[in-house]
């Protein structure tokens, strides 16, 4: 073992609890160790509700009441954290343990200019006067990459990009040069180009000022880019530990192994996505039956007319003007963007946030008008000029599945009442009873117990939830779903059960999906055709294989080129 | 930059001609002036003669237009029960009505962000539920039951303080004020307590909500993560972040204490707006009462928007949108 003295940050058999009301105690964290030398980056990996979070904020002092070190000790920089204080002697959070938090959108305060949140640190931990912190806050800004730093020190928060934000608040948290840096999903909110650049700064920060960097995250794929050793852990539980490329290519436990075979992969198309325990064989089959009495099955081939075609779609957006009758400022989300989707096939719509990719999803669905251009679902216009009205089987034919399934169902209906509306609003059941069992074997289909339409939406998972809501796109027995971002917000194991569910749905019903997503494995994984889109225009649409493979334009390159993934790992990049 | 401050004057400004209309319908329809004004046995003719006088039988937007014409050079027109002109009597209670509404509002909101703070910092502590517990007392008492309570004790019982008027005060030719006097300043404690308390809690209560709110926000743990003191962190910090809607809420608090300090006025015989309204209500006083309706208008309008720009002061969210 190491000696504690030589380590940035040395843990040793950690165990955290909460006690709960009824008298016991919940373990968070159990029997956790960890070392992490200066200059290298020790990446604390797993699924929500594993633990990993709860051993970051340990160590910055900021745990949650009521939780509390049970056992176990942390040295910071060789000094003993004393639980009780929640800090080590001589150990000054904010000079010698940095923070970097996952949103930046929310971890600076919007009232103040960046300059002052800069500084206030370096005020109070480094007793610099007002100028002299004013000069570092300008060198720190430099440091981090911001362009512009003169003008950015008296800018506020809202005047900077999500980027520019993590970039602001990693130079707060270098601002007192802390020999040890805590990053809780420090790239999770930001799209793969920034998170390729963050994470290259936070190299950086490694390799150049030797900072340690406890680096907390769900993506495997960030991990094998930046991260030198890696720690696994499940439940609380530490379940592999060692150098990243060891435990990436020759995982051992069970889990770890799971773990890293439910992530998607970019380089190639796998039939079903391995999946952690849980669905058992016979299960999936029962769920497949099930899914295949639920929509009649139309024939794909028999189709020859596209299912839906965009053509020209423009939309704008305006703000209002302050004075009457001024225009106000007019941004143009999507910009003359053309495309069909065949009957039968998913088709995939890729970019990085703000390129317009939902614009499309809200147009396609009726949520929001085009400016210019139409929308035809077979044949007929459904949005833009001369657009039929929505009503009744066209509207019935094309749902929609979103983004984050703790909105998107009312938390003031049961299940049953929520997944039963679209089938009565729509007759496809003669009577209530009907609408019931119809209930019953939805949810049956996606794979959950009927039992659970008794219930409210609270009760269930976020994965559960997003079953729920596929079931009740599936209730109007709709011809197209638009699914936006379905299994963004969702741990990689429940995102492969999420993805296989729609693709055995795809292949026992025929049903053809608009697939939106920033996520580019799961793109490949799930799309036949693929488009896609930078600042409203589309610049390349392909076949899936080929778009992947032999990608045409310099940005579709370019974006393949920076997502993180499994096949690239540090310590192996380097020895070739 | 002026676009915004522009906007919300030429909302102002639409505003205040419907509100001038109400006024203008009020005075016209609510009763007739003529049947008010003329000797009881007038002839016929005598009354004609002074609806002609009066402008009474030109077309309705003509007299609408005279109305707002008069009503923007000033005149509101003659009170019915004093003979005296609207205007002059609305000038001579308005310092009243405003010095009392200032103690107020300074009383609630000097108590009730410290208050509203220490409940948020410490809401398990005994003083924190204390305070919960009698500010539930205050927002549930109607005001003339405080205030009646609060003369019983200080003024009768103890006898420590004036229980109505408004005491001795200096007349500094546009103003008379009682901030200068002893008694002026002894007699504004009472109605100034008793105006205070509802806001107070208020204050009180939305500064404690908020604040938990913003504590428990990311960019205040951002601020932890980086170990600055405590103090600065709850009072520098977040307070600032706290006391957003604070400024609308005590904005129009502001407003609907003078318009409706007439409980606290006619408990203690204040000498203000509300016992001026409260007297031409009885009389049927139609010009004070449409120039009352205009005045409180009138008010609320700059309210809301000396308010929207202290907003874009406080959050440079809202400032221009350029940058």
């Amino acid at each position: 073992m190491i000696a504690p003295s030589a380590s940035v940050l040395a843990i040793d058999r950690l165990r955290v609890e909460y006690p709960l009301a009824n008298g016991t105690t919940f373990t968070a964290v159990e029997n956790a160790s960890l070392t992490i030398q200066p200059g290298e980056i020790h990446a604390l990996v797993g699924e929500s509700g594993a633990g990993k979070t709860t051993i970051g904020n340990t160590v910055m002092g900021l745990l949650e009441t009521p939780g509390r070190i049970a056992a176990g000790s942390i040295h910071i920089d060789g000094k003993e954290f004393d639980p009780v204080k929640g800090s080590a002697a001589g150990i000054v959070l904010g000079r010698d343990v940095g923070a970097i938090f996952q949103d930046p959108m929310t971890s600076l305060n919007p009232l103040f200019t960046i300059g002052s949140q800069l500084m206030e640190a370096m005020r109070f931990h480094l007793k610099l006067d007002r100028i002299a912190a004013a000069a570092r806050a300008l060198e720190l800004l430099e440091s981090v990459g911001i362009p512009e730093p003169r003008r950015r020190l008296k800018a506020y928060p809202h005047q900077l990009s999500g980027g520019q934000r993590q970039r602001v608040v990693i130079a707060a948290a270098l601002s007192c040069n802390p020999k040890l840096l805590v990053a809780d999903e420090p790239t999770t909110a930001l799209d793969v180009s920034v998170q390729a650049q963050i994470l290259k700064l936070l190299r950086d920060l490694g390799d150049k000022r030797g900072i340690g960097i406890l680096l907390v995250t769900h993506n495997m794929g960030v991990v094998a880019q930046i991260a030198d050793r890696v720690t696994i852990m499940h439940r609380g539980q530490v379940v592999e530990s060692g150098a990243t490329e060891e435990v990436l290519r020759r995982p051992k436990a069970p889990y770890a192994r799971a773990l890293i075979g439910a992530v998607p992969r970019i380089d190639q198309r796998l039939d079903r996505f391995p999946v952690l325990g849980a669905e058992g064989k016979g299960r999936a089959e029962e769920a497949r039956a099930e899914l295949r009495t639920i929509a009649e099955r139309s024939d794909p081939s028999a189709d020859v007319e596209p299912i839906l075609s965009v053509e020209n779609l423009c939309v704008d957006y305006t703000t209002t003007g302050w004075l009457p009758g001024s225009r106000g400022h007019r941004f143009r989300a999507v910009k003359e963007v053309s495309f069909t989707i065949r009957s039968g096939e998913v088709f995939g719509l890729v970019g990085e946030s703000g390129c317009g990719k939902t614009t499309i999803a809200n147009v396609v669905s009726g949520l929001i008008k085009p400016t210019s251009g139409r929308v035809l679902y077979r044949g007929q216009t459904i949005a833009g000029e001369g657009a039929t009205r929505r009503i009744g089987p066209l509207r019935q034919a094309i749902q929609m599945i979103f983004q984050d399934p703790y909105s998107s169902l009312n938390s003031r209906m049961r299940i049953g009442l929520i997944l039963s509306e679209p089938i009565l609003y729509y007759r496809l059941a003669n009577s209530r009873a009907e609408a019931e069992s119809d209930v019953a074997r939805l949810i049956e289909a996606v794979g959950l117990e009927s039992e659970a339409g008794q219930r409210f939406p609270h009760a269930f998972s976020g994965g559960q939830r997003q079953r729920l809501s596929i079931a009740r796109a599936l209730g109007a027995r709709p011809k197209l779903i638009v699914c936006d971002e379905p299994t963004s917000s969702l741990d990689v194991s429940v995102q492969a059960q999420i993805l296989n569910l729609l693709k055995d749905l795809r292949d026992a019903t025929g049903l053809t999906l608009l697939l939106i997503s920033h996520d580019l494995a799961v793109v490949r994984q799930m799309c036949d055709r693929v488009a896609v889109m930078r600042q409203g225009q589309l610049l390349e649409e392909a076949d899936a294989a080929t778009l992947f493979d032999d990608p045409k334009h310099p940005y579709t390159k370019e974006l393949l080129s920076l997502v993180p993934t499994l096949d690239r790992i540090r310590g192996e990049t380097q020895a070739a | 930059m002026l676009k915004v401050p522009l906007s919300r004057l030429g909302q102002a400004a639409l505003v205040m001609l419907v509100v001038s209309a109400v006024s203008f319908v009020m005075f016209r329809y609510v009763g007739d002036p003529v049947a008010t004004m003329s000797r009881e046995n007038a002839s016929i003719e005598e009354k004609a003669e002074l609806r002609r006088s009066l402008g009474l039988d030109q077309p309705l937007l003509v007299q609408y237009g005279r109305f707002l014409t008069r009503t923007l050079s000033g005149d509101l027109g003659i009170s019915y029960r004093n003979q005296r002109p609207v205007t002059q009597l609305i000038a001579e209670r308005l310092p009243a009505t405003l010095e009392l509404v200032i103690v107020a509002t300074i009383l609630s909101l000097a108590i009730g962000i410290p208050l509203g703070v220490l409940c948020a910092l410490k809401p398990g502590g005994i003083a924190a539920r204390l305070v919960q517990a009698v500010s539930l007392i205050g927002i549930s008492t109607p005001t003339f039951v405080t205030g009646i309570v609060l003369i019983l004790v200080f003024a009768v019982s103890l006898g420590w303080l004036p229980s109505f008027g408004r005491g001795q005060v200096v007349d500094l030719g546009w103003w008379s004020t009682g901030f200068l006097t002893i008694s002026g300043l002894k007699s504004l404690i009472l109605p100034g307590v008793t105006l205070a308390l509802y806001q107070l809690t208020l204050i009180m209560r939305l500064v404690r909500a908020e604040m938990i709110d913003v504590l428990s926000s990311d960019y205040i743990r951002f601020a932890k993560a980086r170990g600055l003191p405590t103090h600065y962190i709850h009072f520098r910090l977040a307070l600032r972040n706290a006391l957003m809607p604070v400024i609308t809420v005590t904005g129009l608090q502001i407003g609907s204490l003078i318009a409706f300090a007439i409980v606290t006025e006619t408990v203690f015989q204040w000498p203000g707006m509300g016992l001026l309204f409260i007297q031409a209500v009885s009389f049927v006083d139609i010009p004070v009462m449409a120039a009352y309706l205009l005045f409180v208008g009138l008010l609320f309008v700059l309210i809301n928007t000396v308010v929207d720009i202290l907003y874009a002061v406080v959050d440079p969210r809202l400032r221009a949108r350029s940058a």
